[in-house]
This record gives structure tokens, C-alpha cells and sequence, in this order.
């Protein structure tokens, strides 16, 4: 595999967060019943004219800062046509040959840990289209239009990227920056970041390979799925002294592999023109400046920062600023707490462990900084062990953000109270020591290990709750005198 | 007197003095509707019987003193492509054939606030693509001055319906001249403002870069007042622009003492026929009589611009009816096997002839590899256009020619040679592409008596100019005084 080399490069759409839709005044709220967010304008009837947001302009100027483009300031709108019933003018508002955003980059860590700036080509706004909903029952298709016209931009990237893991950064901290800037809520399992994805494969020193390209995929572990397989089959196709054909495909996530769709002799053509219903979007200095100026700290910049400020590593600092979500309830928590260490402890790897565990994204953890500071406190003063602390965490997982309690009321109801009464713990270290005499032998004889096995012991006995400091002094008390 | 002689501007001045009442009004173009409809074939949808209905209640209105306008009860028709909610818009397509529109057409909701009363839709060639009113869909328009042959087109409608007092006044829409040359064929005006003078939304787009909807009259006062009532900026259509509100009735002084006026030989040319070319020659000199200074002068780039339109025109408008697919409205096949069979056969079914050359003639000029061709050397050369009229208005106030080439001819001798058709357009395709306002107003008939129209153009939002020279030829003439539709050949 190592003769091959692998080239990757992604178009991601990312919605916008704007409340209203790119050309007409309909909400872009997700999740609504079908079609009740739609008027003439976005069910294209006849007659009616598009009217373009300008937020939707501030926000792709703002994405296309934070990724380091320049910004068009005489750019336009195209129409890009296509028949398909989830569109109902038959053809999508986008731009073609003069995006908003152009020439930028993200710079990401490599396999080795080198820093690897990926470009990017190109952002541009466009409309989504319409969703297609299959009936399980009778062969009917039905149309729901309310996402027909929700504002996208799509970032293109530059064939950049070497390895699935490098993929897989560049679209977290893609994520991370459009959250932090507040254009885009992110959320795959909506639909509202989703990528399709580019890859060839050649023997190294030699030309690139025909291209294929994934569309739609919507979840990191998809792509990555989706990726593994892809870059076996092609590699195996040249292994066998074949050509990757130039196609379009799609994941199949039930069969686990990718199925074409459309092959390169039936490449669409889409007769991209200016659209005629929309004037120039001229852009001033002023305009771009003042987006410039009022852009909030960006991923790379906070994390210098809590480098400095919090005397975090680059690597714990990176962690926590690779989400917004993250960093909102790490910077929350210090606030209150003011114990940066062990809120970055409890978040890189704790929370990351139950995300993990659970599959979810970050922007599901359901408590916010105010409930991880009071967990804190509760360790800090003797409350509770760090070990309840983490059982607490996991509760706080198990509520919905609606109905979160406070983690006092939390170790109340479960009686985690950490047991710090001298004469109740005095009391367990006895009947421990009494019940394992040679852990004792063993620690007399220089076995120190022999002390964490009894102070374990101990902590099974109260169920955790035992103050862990009191435990090591009275065991090393109460040995003394054996 | 029957009122249905009675221009706009003297209906109002009636109402308001109480001498005349909206319900006699109404009743009296409902009974013309009666009485001519069946040889002129003007509407695709009348709406005579409701118009009476509203008529009664704008009159208790007025009575109690609830006057939302001054143009309150006065009857209007409107081309079956401007959207009016709860009733159908077909654009005299099989397409949309039972299509009714959810919502107003700004203009629309403009004369609903004034109190203004539809008397109906119009017809049309399909999708406004056409030029003698005979790609209609529904039914061939008859032109009142003679039933054997075309109204013009494509607001061959709403240029029969006011030629033959159907509707004292209509809205048309103009793309490539089809409000001025059936106002030229029906003995009518009729007004093409500047590109974004008037809001396009809820006009069904042909061609979005040159569309604009505008008025069709018996007099140039008509035309200024009902300009008046429609121009004006909208949000809701970005192509709108926001000028000076103006009032076009004051530029009617009947002067044109010092008008510099500009005669571009090539309008001139082959392919003219002689009696409209002396006719409008006259046109001009009456002009000179009344101390306008006439020059002569070379627009050669007119010379590409029908070529130019048809580029521009077809590749928008195989977008814009890119969404009559069979799928959330209009015509759908009946039979189809699958999705790209639904697409298919619904626009084969749906779609006339003509809608369809052009369809197909515009994807061909947008596709890949002809792209640069075709439709980018046409906005080029549309560029040139621009910038030769500007040149040419930095010398003259208006630039006078012909508005049609032929005078009205007989129905189905062109209908079959779609070249011919085009050529048709060859005198006012120029002022769309520029963007410019033209008006065509009657001069004289021909030696069969069928009218014969001068087109006058203007600069950018320069209306008045435009309007005040019309008006003081009209006063000159008394076209509507001394000639009137006699409806040969009818029963």
C-alpha cells in the first residue's frame, strides 16, 4: 500500500444560520412538518423573483475570512440547471465562475504531527434544494420544500489532503472554525454540514489518477468508512493493472461499500449563466474591514492562548479549542471555578471518553461549564472523590438539557457524599488491614504497591465515597502501630 | 354617448364630477365584451360578471365617502401573464391551462389598493413568444381593424381588447416589442418603460434581462397616467430600480419646440415596407413643422441586434420554463414510466411548437463548448447596443423609426415560417436589449386602412420626454378623431 499515494479533496456545504432562507422570507428552522415553511418564491411559482439575504453574504465573507480568502467585491449570482423534483425552478442560485471567498487554507497537523496547511480553492452561497421523502408504503415519492432555498456555502477545498486522518482533521477544524464564527450550527445528523469527497489514487512519481467523488456524506465516521473502502478498491483496481473509472458515487451505508451513480459519460451539463433576476454583489473595503474587524478569537488563536493564559500543553489547548462547544464549557467552568487544570482534565479526558462511548457530538453534552465548575468545587472541598466526580459526569449525560440538575442535588439524591468522618474511615481501614494480613507484610517489607491494593480495598468498601487523603494517612497510621 | 369612447383620463374626471357612476362603466365595456368578443377573441378569462358585482360595491364606497383613489372603479384588462390570486394564469399555454395563481402581481396589488377592477385576462402567444397572437394555445385574437388578420403580438390581447373597447385600458408585457407592435397593429399606444422602471414580480418571466410590463391605451395621456400607477421600486424584484417617484402627466405640454430628434437610417432600409416608411417619414416631418431639429444618423449595431436578442432571449427562457416540469403544478402526462418520462413527456404535451424551438435553441446556446459562442458574444455585442445608444443620446432627446416593418397581415401567413416571425421584431428588439423606454403611438392607416405606428425612443427613465413628444404629435394628428376599428369582415 505504501507505493500508492492518495489524493483527497473535499466540497463541503455547510447551511447557514441565518434565520430566514437565501432569496425569499421563510424560516430555515429544522424539523418543521412538511412544507408549511414555503411561499411563491421558494416553491418556484410562476412569476415570482428571488431576492438575495444579505446575511447570507456576511456570513460566507466571514467564513471566507476565517479560512484566510480574499474576497470578491464585484461578485454575482449563477443559475445552474438541472431537472430534479426536490427543485423547483429547475435550476439551483449558486456562483460559478466569481465566488465570494477565494484562495485560503486551513492548516492542520499531518500523520506525523507537522503542520500542513490544506488550500482552499474557493466558498461560494447557494440555495439547498427540496427532500425527496420515499413512502414505505405504495411507490409513492413525495416533495417537502422547506429546505428548498436554506442558504449553503460550499467550501472547495485543493486536493490537499494524503490520508484519511488528515481528512479527518481538516473537517473538524473546519467545523470548529464555521462554529466559532457562528455561521453554521454544524449539525451532521441534520444535514446541515455534509461533504462530498474527491479521491484518486497513483503509485508514487507517477500522474494522478481519474478521480472519484462521494457525495453527501454527513457523518465523520461515514467518511471515514466510506474513505477505507474507497482507497482499497482503487488501489486493488491499479494492483491489478486496471483504471479507476471517473464516476460519481455514493455511500451505501447497509452494504457497507460504494455504488455508482452516474458514470462520466453522463456528466450533466448545466449550463451554468448569470442569473438575470439578481444584480452584482459589490462589495466595499469598509464592508469587508468591518467584518474583518468584528470576527470573534478564532480556533488557532484561542488555543495560543489558553496555552499562555492557562499554562495548558499544545496539545490539551488544541483539544479544548476544537470545539466550540468545548471551549464555551471549559471557559464557563474556569470562570467560576478558577481551576483551569483540572476543568481541562475533566473535559479532554472524561467528557471525551463518554462522547466517545456514547457517540455523540459535542454539541450534544446537555451541561454547560456552570455544572463541570460545581463538580470541581464539590472535589476541591472535599465533598466528593474525583472518582465520584467522574460518576457524576456520567449522570449529568443521562439528563436532557431542559431538566439538568445541579451536581450537589445529584451526590445528595445517590448519597455520594465523600465520607471524611476520621472515625468511620479508622473504622474500614481496620477491617481491611485485619482482613488481608499480607498486603500488610508486604508493605512492611518494602512493597509500597501492597498500600494502593489496601487504600482500593477500602474505597470498595464505602463504594467511593471514602475521602481517598484521609484513607493514605490513616492506613500509614494504623500500619505504623501493627 | 356611450362611455366606452371615453379615454381613461375622461372616465375619471366623470366619476369624480358624479356624472357617471364605475357600474355604467363596467356595464358598458361588459356589453362591448358581449358584442365583440365572439369576432375579436381578446380574453383568455373574462371577468365581466365579477368586475359588475364589484363595480356596486365601489359605488356604495364612494357614496360613503370611502375613496381610496381616484382611479377607484375603473375597469382594466391585463395579459393572461401577470398573476392575479384566485384566478387563472394561463400565459395561453396548454401548460397552465388550469393553473391558479396563489398571490398578486405587484402591479396587481397596486390597483387593488387604487380600486381598480379586472375585467379579465388577455391572450397572448404562449409564454409571450411570438409575435402576431397565433401561438396561443387557447384561441387566435382577431385585430379589430380587420378580423382577417393578426392583432400582433405577444399582447395581441390586450391590444385588440382596447382597439376594440373590450377594456378602456390593459396591461401588456414587452420582451422584444410585444406591447408596441400590436399597439402599432390595433391603432393603439402603447408604452415599454425602462427596464426596471416597473416591478416584474408576478410576471411570468420569459426572458428576465428584458422583460417589462407596460401600458396599453387608446391615447398617450392614458399611457403616462397608468405609468404613473405602476412605476415605482419593489423589494420583492432586485431588477427594480429606485428612481424619483414622477408625475408623466405633466410632461404632456404638446410642445416639442426645440427637440432634438435622432433618425437612424437603418430603421429605414431593406425589409421595410415602403408605405410605413413614407408614412412615419411623414410622421417625422410633422415634427420638423412644429420646431423639433431631425438629424439623421448611423446605428449600425442595430444591425446585430436581432440576432443578439434571439440568443439572449431563448437562453432565459430555457431557464425560466425550466420549472414547468409536470411536478408541483401545470400540465402533467398522463402516462409515464418513470421520473425522467414525467419530465419528458409533461413539457412535450405541455409546451407549443414555438415555446419549444426556443426552449431547445436556448439550451444549445448555453451549453458547454457554445457557451462562448453564442451567449457570451451576445452580451458583448449587448454591450455595444448600450453604448451606441448612448452615444446617440448624448446627442438627441428621442431616436424616431417604424414600430413594425409590415402593417397587420393575414392570419396564418407567417405562422409556419418561424424566420419571418422573428424578423418582425427587427424595429423594436433594440430598445430591449438596451433597456430603453419606447412608445408606439398610431400616425396614419394604410391604402387598406389597417394603422400604421411610429415608435419613439427615449434614454433611461427619460419617459416624459418620450411621452410629451408622442403626446404633441397626437394632438397634431387626431388618429383616434379621424379613424376608428370597423371590425371587417365581422358579423
Amino acid at each position: 500500500m505504501d507505493e500508492y499515494e492518495i489524493v483527497i479533496g473535499l466540497e463541503v456545504h455547510a447551511e447557514l444560520a441565518t434565520k430566514t432562507k437565501i432569496f425569499c422570507n421563510c424560516p430555515t428552522e429544522f424539523g418543521a412538518e412538511p412544507n408549511t415553511h414555503i411561499c411563491p418564491v421558494c416553491t418556484a411559482m410562476p412569476g415570482t423573483l428571488p431576492v438575495l439575504n444579505e446575511k447570507v453574504v456576511e456570513y460566507a465573507v466571514k467564513a471566507g475570512l476565517a479560512t484566510n480568502c480574499w474576497i470578491e467585491q464585484n461578485s454575482k449570482n449563477d443559475r445552474k440547471n438541472y431537472f430534479y423534483p426536490d427543485l423547483p425552478k429547475s435550476y439551483q442560485i449558486s456562483q460559478f465562475d466569481k465566488p465570494l471567498c477565494n484562495d485560503g487554507y486551513i492548516e492542520i497537523d499531518d500523520d506525523e504531527g507537522n503542520k500542513k496547511k490544506i488550500r482552499i480553492l474557493r466558498i461560494h452561497i447557494e440555495e439547498d434544494a427540496g427532500k425527496l421523502n420515499h413512502s414505505e408504503h405504495g411507490g409513492d415519492t413525495l416533495v417537502d420544500l422547506n429546505r428548498a432555498g436554506v442558504p449553503l456555502i460550499e467550501i472547495v477545498s485543493e486536493p490537499d489532503m494524503r490520508s484519511k486522518g488528515e481528512v479527518d482533521r481538516y473537517l473538524r477544524s473546519l467545523k470548529s472554525i464555521l462554529e466559532c464564527i457562528e455561521v453554521s450550527d454544524c449539525k451532521m445528523q441534520e444535514g446541515s454540514l455534509r461533504a462530498d469527497v474527491n479521491i484518486s489514487v497513483h503509485k508514487k512519481n507517477a500522474p494522478f489518477g481519474n478521480r472519484c467523488e462521494m457525495k453527501n456524506m454527513n457523518s465523520f465516521k461515514t467518511i471515514q468508512a466510506a474513505l477505507e473502502y474507497e482507497i482499497n478498491r482503487q488501489i486493488d483496481i491499479c494492483k491489478n493493472g486496471g483504471t479507476v473509472e471517473q464516476e460519481t458515487l455514493r455511500w451505501d451505508d447497509a452494504k457497507a461499500q460504494t455504488v455508482v451513480m452516474r458514470n462520466k459519460e453522463n456528466a450533466q451539463d448545466y449550463r451554468y449563466f448569470p442569473d438575470p433576476d439578481l444584480v452584482a454583489i459589490k462589495l466595499s473595503d469598509e464592508y469587508i474591514e468591518n467584518i474583518k474587524n468584528n470576527l470573534p478569537e478564532l480556533p488557532e488563536k484561542k488555543k495560543a492562548r489558553y496555552m499562555t493564559e492557562f499554562e495548558l500543553s499544545e496539545k490539551d489547548a488544541k483539544n479544548l479549542t476544537s470545539s466550540k462547544h468545548l471551549s464555551k464549557i471549559f471557559e464557563d467552568a474556569v470562570e467560576i471555578c478558577k481551576n483551569a487544570k483540572a476543568a481541562a482534565n475533566l473535559i479532554i479526558f472524561d467528557i471525551a471518553r463518554i462522547l466517545n462511548d456514547k457517540e455523540l457530538e459535542e454539541e450534544e453534552i446537555p451541561f454547560t461549564g456552570k455544572e463541570l465548575a460545581s463538580i470541581i468545587k464539590l472535589i476541591e472541598d472535599g465533598t466528593i472523590s474525583s472518582s465520584i466526580g467522574k460518576k457524576v459526569l456520567e449522570e449529568l449525560f443521562t439528563l436532557s438539557k431542559e431538566n439538568m440538575k445541579d451536581p450537589k442535588e445529584i451526590i445528595e439524591e445517590k448519597g455520594w457524599v465523600q465520607v471524611s468522618d476520621e472515625n468511620v474511615i479508622k473504622e474500614v481501614v481496620s477491617k481491611i488491614l485485619a482482613a488481608n494480613p499480607g498486603s500488610v507484610a508486604d508493605y512492611k517489607s518494602g512493597k509500597t504497591k501492597a498500600m494502593a491494593f489496601l487504600v482500593g480495598q477500602a474505597m470498595k468498601e464505602t463504594k467511593g465515597k471514602a475521602n481517598p487523603q484521609m484513607l493514605n494517612k490513616i492506613f500509614a497510621e494504623e500500619i505504623d502501630k501493627i | 354617448m356611450d362611455l366606452t369612447d371615453l379615454t381613461v383620463h375622461e372616465l375619471i374626471e366623470k366619476l369624480d364630477k358624479k356624472e357617471i357612476s364605475s357600474e355604467e362603466i363596467v356595464k358598458a365595456y361588459a356589453d362591448n365584451i358581449n358584442a365583440h368578443e365572439s369576432d375579436v377573441k381578446a380574453f383568455v378569462t373574462s371577468q365581466a360578471d365579477e368586475a359588475i358585482e364589484e363595480s356596486k360595491k365601489i359605488d356604495e364606497e364612494r357614496k360613503a365617502g370611502n375613496i381610496k383613489s381616484k382611479f377607484m372603479g375603473i375597469p382594466i384588462g391585463i395579459k393572461d401573464n401577470i398573476c392575479i390570486k384566485g384566478v387563472k394564469t394561463t400565459c395561453s399555454s396548454k401548460m397552465l391551462e388550469n393553473f391558479v395563481s396563489p398571490y398578486d402581481a405587484t402591479v396587481i396589488e397596486k390597483f387593488k389598493e387604487l380600486g381598480l377592477i379586472s375585467l379579465g385576462k388577455l391572450n397572448m402567444d404562449e409564454f409571450a413568444m411570438g409575435a402576431s397572437t397565433e401561438y396561443s394555445a387557447m384561441h387566435k385574437t382577431h385585430n379589430p381593424w380587420d378580423l382577417s388578420t393578426v392583432p400582433g403580438g405577444s399582447s395581441g390581447g390586450s391590444a385588440a381588447a382596447v382597439a376594440a373597447h373590450e377594456v378602456p385600458w390593459a396591461l401588456g408585457s414587452d420582451t422584444g416589442g410585444s406591447i408596441r407592435q400590436p399597439a402599432s397593429f390595433c391603432g393603439v399606444v402603447g408604452l415599454k418603460p425602462t427596464y426596471g422602471l416597473v416591478s416584474r414580480y408576478g410576471l411570468v418571466a420569459f426572458a428576465s434581462s428584458l422583460d417589462q410590463i407596460g401600458p396599453i391605451t387608446k391615447d398617450v395621456t392614458d399611457s403616462a397616467i397608468l405609468l404613473n400607477l405602476i412605476a415605482g421600486h419593489d423589494e420583492k424584484d432586485s431588477t427594480s430600480v429606485d428612481v424619483q417617484k414622477k408625475d408623466y402627466t405633466k410632461a404632456l405640454t404638446g410642445s416639442v419646440k426645440g427637440l432634438k430628434i435622432g433618425v437612424p437610417k437603418e430603421f429605414f432600409g431593406d425589409g421595410i415596407n415602403e408605405e410605413v416608411k413614407q408614412k412615419v417619414t411623414n410622421a417625422i416631418n410633422q415634427y420638423r413643422e412644429m420646431g423639433a431639429e431631425i438629424e439623421e444618423f448611423s446605428l449600425d449595431i442595430a444591425n446585430y441586434s436581432l440576432a443578439t436578442y434571439y440568443i439572449i432571449a431563448c437562453a432565459e427562457a430555457s431557464s425560466n420554463l425550466g420549472r414547468f416540469d409536470g411536478i408541483r403544478y401545470g400540465y402533467r402526462a398522463k402516462d409515464y414510466k418513470d421520473l425522467n418520462e414525467l419530465f419528458v413527456n409533461s413539457r412535450t404535451e405541455g409546451f407549443g411548437a414555438e415555446v419549444k424551438r426556443r426552449i431547445i435553441l436556448g439550451t444549445y446556446v448555453l451549453s458547454s463548448g457554445y457557451y462562448d459562442a453564442y451567449y457570451k458574444k451576445a452580451q458583448q455585442v449587448r454591450k455595444l447596443v448600450k453604448k451606441e445608444f448612448d452615444e446617440a443620446f448624448s446627442k438627441y432627446d428621442v431616436i424616431l423609426t417604424p414600430t413594425s416593418p409590415n402593417v397587420a397581415y393575414t392570419i396564418g401567413t407567417k405562422s409556419n415560417n418561424p424566420l419571418e416571425m422573428y424578423l418582425a421584431d427587427i424595429c423594436t428588439v433594440s430598445v430591449n436589449i438596451a433597456g430603453l423606454p419606447g412608445i408606439s403611438i398610431p400616425v396614419d392607416v394604410s391604402k387598406e386602412g389597417m394603422p400604421i405606428g411610429l415608435q419613439i425612443i427615449g434614454n433611461k427613465f427619460e419617459e416624459e420626454k418620450l411621452l410629451g413628444a408622442a403626446y404633441a404629435l397626437e394632438q397634431k394628428i387626431k388618429f383616434r378623431e379621424n379613424h376608428k376599428p370597423e371590425f371587417k369582415g365581422g358579423k
